[in-house]
């Protein structure tokens, strides 16, 4: 029915529009990992326009490895490998404040091509009102000698890259461990997030 | 550790909306202004979330559904199936939809639109596809509806739609819309795709098959996600260096 070379072509992106959050919001969406899962962690942060206003009719959703590194997925080449109440995926809808907020584990490294590997990080898609097509980004981790490595992070012109990397947003005294993350997304403007193309 | 990927999936730009469209005012202060980085796709790109049957209840494909009475309106059932860009079926992944009732209004608090509630609909199903990548929705037809975007700016009716595919790479939201819609021309969002091919790969085909006899009106709609770039073979080890 196809021709093999040219395919068939992609049915056309559209915006969410303002009142997605009926339609896209699951009770249990905000959590890739149940609640009271050992060493979870928070990750939310703002979302803000070009003007600095925050976006209240923003969703972000993520998808990351599990601590281990692994994908409960076919395509992974190490083979589908399912990690204990781990979905893998999440999604917060923001708040009238533009905030989203996320209880996840934070990742394993990956292995990259050539040897290497990527250091910790989750996909991001972002779709508000407003948005034609989904941005895409990347949360790295503040406390990560990997990210020196990392061969997306270490492609980004230096002066952008801290656009990539949360923020600790608390920790517990001791500082055993961080409690939670914060990453705020800018879509435009003096701060704008590094988007990527697929 | 093996590194090598089974596949990519191909580019797929033109038939997209471009990130900044002004004439559709919400995106003026909300598109990147800076080029994306072209990201290379890994594991994390090639997989994704694999959500299916565990989300869906039972009268989740039937809006009509749910409520003590029938919703008011146009009873519609829209089919259709999900492929790649190379024609497979996309089996066993998860459609969310939602839409404006009969009157063209949402039930969400922020829709001012002063058109009546459906104490009987409230505009939101799920379903996951079959083996032949196949869905089906019953639905009613929602109605146009106006927004400030411009002087007398009205959206033709639409549902919207999302899918995730197999892979982060192929997950999509859209809108389908309804053939002959009037307001087409005046519609920033409908108009944001440029290619006019793509753009008529919005809207659905009515289908007298789909009909039901005294009962519901059909339509029918393929959704198209990426395709895969062709398996790489043995010089993938020469790419790798």
């Amino acid at each position: 029915m196809s021709d093999s070379h040219a395919g068939l072509q992609t049915t056309p992106s559209q915006t969410v529009g303002p009142f997605f959050s009926f339609g896209l919001v699951w009770p249990d969406g905000p959590f890739v990992v149940p609640e009271g899962t050992p060493g979870a962690v928070r990750i939310g942060g703002t979302v803000y326009d070009g003007a600095g206003a925050p976006v209240p009719d923003a969703v972000v959703e993520t998808w990351q490895a599990d601590p281990d590194g692994r994908f409960d997925h076919p395509d992974d080449p190490r083979g589908a490998v399912r990690w204990k109440d781990f979905r893998g995926f999440g999604r917060s809808a923001t708040d009238p404040e533009g905030r989203y907020s996320l209880l996840t584990v934070k990742p394993g490294p990956l292995p990259a091509a050539g040897g290497g590997r990527e250091a910790p990080h989750l996909n991001v898609s972002v779709f508000c009102r407003g948005m034609l097509v989904r941005l895409v980004t990347r949360i790295y981790f503040p406390d990560e000698e990997a990210n020196a490595e990392d061969p997306v992070l270490t492609s980004i012109e230096e002066a952008r890259r801290a656009t990539l990397i949360a923020a600790i947003a608390g920790s517990e005294p001791p500082v055993t461990r961080p409690r939670g993350y914060r990453f705020d997304i800018h879509l435009q403007g003096e701060h704008e997030t590094v988007f990527f193309d697929l | 550790m093996p590194t090598h990927q089974p596949h990519t999936y191909r580019p797929d730009t033109p038939s997209h909306p471009p990130v900044s469209f002004p004439e559709y005012r919400s995106n003026v202060l909300r598109a990147p202004h800076r080029p994306f980085v072209l990201l290379p796709q890994r594991l994390g790109e090639i997989t994704g979330p694999l959500l299916g049957e565990g989300r869906v209840g039972p009268h989740d494909h039937d809006l009509t559904l749910g409520h003590d009475g029938e919703p008011q309106g146009q009873r519609i059932i829209v089919s259709g199936r999900v492929l790649d860009g190379d024609g497979r079926p996309v089996a066993g992944t998860l459609l969310e939809v939602w839409q404006a009732n009969a009157g063209g209004r949402y039930r969400h608090d922020l829709d001012r639109h002063p058109a009546p509630l459906d104490p009987h609909f409230t505009g939101v199903g799920r379903t996951v596809t079959g083996a032949d990548g196949r869905y089906s929705f019953t639905t009613i037809q929602p109605g146009a509806y106006p927004w400030r975007n411009h002087d007398n700016a009205w959206r033709p009716a639409h549902i919207h739609f999302s899918l995730f595919g197999t892979a982060f790479t192929q997950r999509l939201i859209t809108q389908m819309y309804f053939p002959g819609d009037p307001l087409f021309a005046q519609d920033p969002i409908f108009n944001s795709v440029r290619d006019p091919k793509a753009r008529e790969a919005m809207v659905a085909r009515f289908d007298l098959a789909t009909t039901v006899p005294e009962w519901a009106l059909g339509y029918q709609w393929d959704i198209v996600l990426r395709g895969k770039n062709p398996t790489p073979l043995e010089e993938e080890d020469d790419d790798d260096e």
